[in-house]
């Protein structure tokens, strides 16, 4: 019983990161077809931007730690805004090569962040409680998960909000359903192509602080790695759904921890699942779009 | 080449060509639609009526010269072409299914002060609705809803696709009052199979065969001239017109895809 | 197709030169100059390390033709039949893994230890296109990026079979001594030399049959091909199936001549190198993959040694840090070619050769893909 808590709040944690990645990427190609694989050098940059803020003012205060996710959601959110305007804009209705021009970012940045910071992981320093762990139902979890997840729960509200109550999130929404009946209607649907780009810019910066705090380090390929599985769970919970990534984090991470515990190959069984998904539903577990 | 536009004209479209998935769908057409009333662009299956409309607006890739309200617009995008004062109304509605009905016509507003008492009264149905996902509506109320979007805002110009098509004829008939009511004070481009509701409403009526424009005139002389009718729209007068080619069949399909 | 002879009425050299015959020509003579390298003292200072006759250099060139061999059978799935994959590295690991771990295990002779690996390759490729192609667009590209990830894993999991971090060393006891060592670089330059040409023959026919012509007309417009009662998904099948093996193929003379396969081969990165490839060299243009393949291998080994210079060292950071990493670089230069150079270097050249410019066909090619 226990060790199936443990898994179950582990893999829930995971899955947590995961969402922070998939959540940007399934927004932003609901909306604008685009699959951007230039994601994970947005979080990447949030974790270091993090790291740089947290060991200048004391890594293991709780202030500091909390204003290093803020540091991080604004970097990130800045560094894909700037891709979207720069980038991605350039080659509007240019599907082929909007993907291209993020192969090329991903690859040139992360060789970038290899040249500023170093190939090697760099250990960090947290707040001494999230090194601690907590007692449920006779499962000791590391107390940082509860963190990730309740950082994940709280971006997947603060977006869901923001979704529904504003104007912009009713652009968003239709634009994913049908991106030129909205410009039809007169709204100029390129403002909500920056819009969320920001979001998912600032989710992955959240996202890569929490990722480097998750490894204990960082590096240039914290992004790279996280990346993968975040195509995965975005693909398998539907492109363009919000609550199908949600959803997709929390089961692929869950299968995978208890996967690798029991047999270790729980990197096998996502990518089982994806194909299984994947030609079962074409579309993922909640997506319209095929 | 260009005959100058009569003053008394919202719009005029010169040597409009328009490509849909590479294919020429539209070819060299010219027309205008009058600042009053209600005037009808006909033509069988597949001819370029709805390419024509997305052409207008920008919807998809097209040349020509395009003036509104003594503006040209085919440089424009397409949200800057709407905001000059265009409703549009596409064929088969294209309601953003998954908004409520509130939302799709939320969406839809383009000033501080959208007209919501007077959608509401044409469209009792949609108030009782409001809070319900468009998807879930029927064919007739997704019609209405759609129509409620372009009558929100004060236009200058509505381009309404086929606004009857599949439709059970009492709704046609309540789809074709709101219009009447709505051509009392904006000018209407209409595209339309019904040729009783085209009877009903239109004073012009232009005619496309192949992409191209080959009858223009009022909509009378037309409607009760049947070899006219026959002759272009194919409607009547059993097996005698000729099969629609091939060619058309094709871009009838590519023009919904 | 030839716009050339409609705008410019005089015949020119171009013209001349672009004949088949006259390119097949050309290309026979390329071949024979490049077969001939190992003896010659040519040297061409910064871009080759050394004279061509020294193995240092030859090792560099048949590297850059193995890159540029894979880049062509990448060139298939992507130019011709319009096919996003993500894990078209699957294949050449195989051949590189699979040559490798027969050698090893089986202690098998070499040419049937190369059959086997060839119906191994052969098997995956079929097996993961028939599952991939039955979905299309960016769920082809997931499902093929998938498989790739699980080719990565199982090579990573099972360290004994495959050497895990260490990477897979060439069992040398079954191989001939002519394709061993240092000073038979040349032989296996010449190897490599042959693996190219017959990449390149086989693509060429491809693409020049009656499955090459039906898969490009379905990249182009699906459904006239199915009107006219073909399915597709039994072409791309057959075209998947076709540069899978030839990657495999590529693979096993990649382990002959690096004597040691390593995970690099087999991850995402790996595949979007190749992706930059062919997208460097021109999308849709079977030398222009080629010329993507050496044009980005050089550069890649050219500013690898450039990175360690001293003139670099000097340089402020906010110049060095960025010159001294050349994915920075290739990454930045491919950006740009996406944003500005739609057709790649093998666009370029014809809009130079035919002096017309022709952007937006070469954009409509790439937006075929997917």
């Amino acid at each position: 019983m226990s060790t199936i808590v443990l898994l179950l709040i582990t893999g829930l944690g995971l899955g947590a990161l995961y969402f922070l990645v998939a959540s940007g990427l399934s927004l932003i190609y609901g909306l604008m077809d685009v699959l951007n694989f230039a994601h994970g050098s947005f979080l990447t940059l949030g974790a270091f931007a993090g790291w740089e803020f947290a060991r200048r003012f004391g890594a293991d205060s709780w202030g500091t730690f909390l204003l290093s996710l803020l540091v991080g959601a604004a970097v990130g959110a800045i560094f894909a805004v700037l891709t979207e305007l720069l980038l991605i804009r350039k080659l509007y209705e240019r599907l082929i090569e909007q993907v291209l021009v993020t192969v090329g970012l991903a690859l040139a940045t992360v060789a970038l962040f290899e040249g500023i910071w170093g190939q090697d992981p760099i250990y960090l320093t947290a707040p001494a409680w999230m090194g601690g762990q907590t007692n449920v139902l006779g499962a000791s979890i590391p107390n940082d998960r509860f963190l990730y997840i309740a950082a994940a729960v709280i971006v997947l509200i603060a977006i869901v909000l923001f979704l529904k109550f504003t104007r912009f999130g009713l652009i968003i929404r239709a634009g994913v359903e049908n991106r030129s009946m909205v410009t039809a209607l007169g709204i100029d649907v390129r403002s909500a192509f920056t819009l969320v780009f920001a979001i998912g810019g600032a989710a992955a910066g959240i996202g890569g602080v929490l990722a480097s705090h998750y490894n204990g380090y960082v590096s240039p390929y914290i992004g790279g790695s996280l990346l993968i599985f975040a195509f995965i769970v975005t693909v398998i919970g539907g492109l363009g759904s919000l609550s199908g990534a949600a959803i997709a984090s929390a089961v692929v991470a869950v299968l995978q921890q208890f996967a690798n515990y029991h047999w270790g190959i729980g990197d096998l069984v996502v990518v089982l699942l994806l194909a299984a998904v994947l030609l079962l539903r074409p579309s993922g577990l909640l997506g319209s779009k095929a | 080449m260009n005959a100058p536009a009569p003053s008394d004209s919202i719009l005029t479209v010169r040597n409009l060509s328009a490509k849909v998935a590479g294919q020429q769908v539209v070819e060299d057409v010219s027309f205008d639609v009058p600042a009053t009333g209600v005037t009808a662009l006909l033509g069988r299956n597949g001819v370029g009526k709805t390419s024509t409309i997305k052409g207008i607006l920008g919807l998809i890739e097209r040349k020509g010269e395009l003036t509104f309200a003594g503006e040209r617009i085919e440089r424009l995008r397409t949200h800057k072409i709407v905001q000059r004062g265009i409703g549009y109304v596409p064929e088969d509605r294209e309601v953003f299914s998954k908004l409520s009905v509130a939302e799709n016509l939320r969406l839809a507003e383009r000033t501080s002060k959208p007209r919501r008492e007077l959608v509401d009264n044409l469209f009792p149905d949609l108030v009782e609705r409001a809070a319900q996902k468009a998807g879930t509506l029927s064919g007739g109320q997704q019609q209405m809803l759609s129509l409620g979007r372009a009558l929100i805002n004060e236009n200058r110009l509505l381009l309404v696709d086929e606004p009857t098509k599949g439709l059970a004829p009492i709704i046609v008939s309540q789809v074709a009052d709101a219009l009447a009511e709505a051509a009392k004070t904006v000018p209407i481009l209409l595209v339309e199979q019904n040729l009783q509701v085209v009877r009903q409403l239109a004073e012009d009526v232009i005619v496309l065969d192949g992409g191209r424009v080959v009858y223009t005139g009022k909509a009378k002389t037309l409607l009760d001239d049947e070899t006219l009718i026959h002759r272009f729209l194919g409607v009547s007068g059993g097996d005698s017109h000729p099969a629609p080619s091939v060619a058309s069949a094709t871009s009838a399909q590519e023009e919904r895809a | 197709m030839s716009n050339a002879t409609q705008t410019t009425n005089k015949p020119s050299v171009m013209d001349f030169l672009t004949r088949p015959a006259v390119k097949w020509v050309l290309g026979a003579l390329l071949v024979g100059f490049l077969a001939l390298l190992p003896m010659l003292n040519l040297s061409i200072p910064g871009v080759l390390p050394g004279a061509t006759y020294t193995p240092g250099t030859l090792q560099l060139l048949a590297f850059t033709m193995l890159i540029a061999g894979l880049a062509l059978s990448y060139h298939l799935i992507f130019g011709v039949a319009g096919l996003l994959s993500f894990g078209h590295a699957l294949y050449f690991a195989a051949g590189a893994y699979g040559l490798g771990i027969v050698l090893r295990r089986f202690e098998m002779e070499l040419i049937p230890a190369i059959v086997i690996t060839l119906v191994v390759g052969l098997l995956i490729a079929g097996v993961v296109g028939a599952v991939s192609l039955r979905v299309t667009g960016i769920g082809f590209a997931m499902v093929t990026l998938a498989f790739a990830q699980a080719g990565s894993v199982l090579v990573r999991r099972n360290a004994d079979w495959t050497g895990g971090d260490e990477g897979l060393a060439l069992d040398t006891t079954h191989i001939p001594d002519e394709l061993v060592g240092v000073l038979n670089t040349r032989n296996l330059y010449w190897v490599c030399l042959a693996v190219l040409v017959l990449v390149f023959l086989v693509t060429s026919w491809f693409e020049k049959s009656r499955a090459g012509h039906v898969v490009a007309a379905t990249r182009e417009n699906e459904l006239r091909v199915r009107v006219i009662g073909i399915r597709p998904y039994f072409v791309k099948l057959l075209t998947f199936i076709v540069a899978g093996v030839l990657a495999t193929i590529v693979g096993m003379a990649y382990l002959l001549l690096q004597s040691s396969a390593t995970q690099k081969i087999i991850t995402a990165d790996f595949t979007l190198t190749l992706l930059v490839i062919v997208v460097l060299g021109g999308v849709g243009y079977r030398w222009g993959a080629v010329i993507g393949g050496v044009v980005y291998t050089l550069l890649d080994q050219r500013l690898t040694v450039l990175a360690g210079s001293e003139a670099i060292a000097g340089l402020p950071d906010f110049l060095r840090i960025p010159l001294s990493e050349p994915l920075f670089i290739l990454g930045t230069l491919f950006i740009l070619v996406v944003l500005f150079l739609p057709g790649g270097i093998a666009g370029l050249a014809k809009r130079v050769t035919r002096g017309r410019s022709n952007v937006r066909a070469e954009r409509d090619v790439l937006e075929e893909v997917v």
